[in-house]
């Protein structure tokens, strides 16, 4: 009986106040459309350079005539060298075999000897501070230049390069959408304040009313809060209803052709439309509780 | 006959020696040593002291800005006093937390100069509305409003809108808003002060019904010969400072509503055309 009342009363409030809730909602509409497109984005990136970061390795090449015993003892020390996570022996017959299987075509026949040196595959523990296990194997000497830490060593090498890239694409892009994201959700909790104190405005004589005959002031503030939340709620069901027609008619037929369109390790629809909901909702409550907070005391 | 009505016809015919009896020995109001200073600096009361028995019928009256509203105001607690204390059947009420204000309102009746209407919602609903938002339920609703129009003479205008209705119609709506639950004490701020000298004495026969259930009544006014003919204790503000308080002699406590009203029309000097009650 009491939600009966808050809801009618929130119902008779948002039809006296249309336009400020319609502009409150559809700014919400699109804080939930860009959260609902980049969520999986930012999922599928994440997942992409934590496939780069997993590849992460060093190479310790050896000079050429290193004695077993040299070899074992080396190993050893890059072994207990910090954030070295294993250490795997590519001897140079092993080498040059993986690189004639990866380019079969590239005329290896044409080298009278094998150019490779013999290899220590080195995988970090924690692929972002890979550097440390350079400069430990691999300082920079007086002169400026790299020199193995032990003659063992002709040369260190990761794939720094193309791996600092990638994830600093990921992160440009989680810091884009996060800050696209924010500023929407700010926009959003800013206009819902509005339509809150708009209709405070428009409905001050029964507020004034309630005041007068002792109604509590969660009576008083129930219904602003209950018009909040559908005009967030209505912004969110729209925007779960466009992204699902979106990937209904035109994602989904592309991912069954191709692999690539169908993102794998992101959130499923039903979840995302969970989030997003909850969402708008929460955004609109923080909304016209800003507003209640400083427009509505006893 | 309805229960309200019943029960006020009851009370008017034992008068002064029934349950309504006033007992101005148990303060329902005191103010003590009450200050009230505004932000801008202008003063609404100053050091007031004044106690109102239960069942007392009191007027405060004085020039426009001698504090009569101030005091409404703090008594409703809608004020804080700037020093002071405020007391309400013995509760200091600048000492309660404000949870419990909403419970203190409930049992003050509030009348106003401008009736405070809700212009899109019929006479009933305006009723209605204000125990719906104390959370009574539907039942007690259907039951009590009715009844408190009957009472207040309006029981054929229940769909009504208030821009349909006189002042004096709409004051009487917010009359059966203010007393619709029986509350102990109402406060009546102007309550005449739109209305011509015919409607105000229907208003303020009105008013002494309910003050004669046992009530405490207090109605702020600048009418002075509506006052003076009414001959109860006057409470006259000037500057925010008490310059009167006739604990009126002339105090008839035995007088029915309807003999009150007949001697109102005659010492003020308007017609009885016959008791709309
Ligand atoms: N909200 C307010 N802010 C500042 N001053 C006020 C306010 N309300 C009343 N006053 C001042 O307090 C004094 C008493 O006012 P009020 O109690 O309204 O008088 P009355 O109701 O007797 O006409 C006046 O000087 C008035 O200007
Ligand atoms: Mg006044």
């Amino acid at each position: 009986m009491r939600l009966g009342f808050f809801v009618k009363e929130a119902y008779r409030a948002l039809s006296r106040n249309a336009a400020p809730s319609l502009a409150a909602m559809l700014t919400i509409l699109l804080t939930a459309l860009v959260l609902g497109v980049f969520i999986p984005i930012v999922q599928a990136t994440t997942s992409a350079a934590d496939q780069v970061r997993s590849r992460v390795i060093v190479n310790v090449y050896l000079a050429s005539d290193v004695s077993p015993a040299d070899k074992l003892a080396l190993r050893q020390r890059i072994e207990r060298t910090p954030n070295v996570e294993r250490v795997e022996y590519v001897s140079k017959e092993e080498a040059l075999a993986q690189e004639r299987r990866r380019h079969p075509k590239a005329g290896w026949e044409l080298l009278g000897s094998n150019p490779l040196p013999d290899t220590f595959r080195v995988t970090p523990v924690d692929p972002d501070r890979v550097q440390e296990i350079v400069d430990a194997l691999y300082p920079v000497g007086a002169d400026g230049r790299r020199h193995g830490a032990v003659p063992a060593i002709d040369e260190v090498r990761n794939r720094e390069q193309d791996t600092k890239k990638i994830l600093s694409a990921t992160s440009i892009v989680k810091v884009l959408a996060a800050g696209l994201a924010g500023l929407l959700v700010f926009a959003s909790i800013a206009l819902v304040a509005n339509t809150i104190r708009l209709s405070i405005f428009a409905r001050r004589r029964e507020v004034e009313v309630m005041r007068l005959v002792g109604a509590t002031n969660w009576f008083i503030r129930w219904p602003f809060v209950i018009e909040g939340m559908l005009v967030g709620l209505m912004g969110g069901v729209l925007a779960v209803l466009l992204l699902w027609i979106v990937k209904d008619t035109f994602l989904d037929p592309l991912s069954d052709r191709f692999a690539l369109v169908s993102l794998p390790h992101t959130i499923s629809f039903p979840a995302l439309a969970a989030v997003l909901l909850g969402s708008c909702v929460a955004v609109s409550a923080i909304g016209s509780g800003v507003t209640l907070r400083r427009f509505l005391r006893v | 006959m309805a229960a309200t009505e019943t029960e006020i016809r009851a009370r008017d015919r034992a008068g002064a020696r029934a349950a309504g009896a006033p007992r101005p020995d148990v303060p329902v109001v005191e103010l003590k040593d009450v200050t009230k200073v505004y932000d801008g600096g202008s003063v609404g009361l100053d050091h007031v002291s004044l106690r109102i028995g239960r069942g007392e019928f009191v007027f405060l009256v004085g020039p426009t800005g001698c504090g009569k509203s101030t005091c409404i105001r703090l008594l409703m607690r809608e004020l804080l006093p700037s020093s002071g204390e405020v007391f309400i059947a013995g509760r200091d009420i600048g000492r309660i937390p404000s949870k419990r204000v909403p419970h203190l309102r409930r049992n003050i009746g509030v009348v106003f100069q401008d009736y405070k209407l809700l212009p899109n919602r019929t006479v009933y609903a305006n009723v209605a509305y204000s125990l719906e938002v104390i959370g009574e339920s539907r039942q007690s609703i259907r039951r009590k409003v009715p009844d408190i129009l009957r009472l207040v003479g309006l029981s054929t205008k229940l769909h009504a809108y208030p821009d349909e209705l006189s002042g004096g119609e709409q004051q009487r709506v917010s009359i059966a808003r203010a007393f619709v639950n029986h509350p102990p004490l109402l406060l009546a701020d102007e309550p005449t002060g739109n209305l011509d000298p015919e409607t105000s004495i229907g208003i303020m026969q009105l008013i002494y019904r309910i003050n004669r259930t046992g009530t405490t009544v207090i109605v702020a006014t600048h009418d002075k010969e509506m006052v003076d003919k009414m001959r109860r204790r006057v409470i006259e503000l000037d500057g925010g400072r008490i310059v009167r308080d006739e604990l009126s002699g002339l105090y008839r406590p035995d007088e029915s509503t309807r003999e009150f009203a007949i001697r109102l029309r005659g010492e003020m000097g308007v017609g009885d055309e016959g008791n709309p009650n």
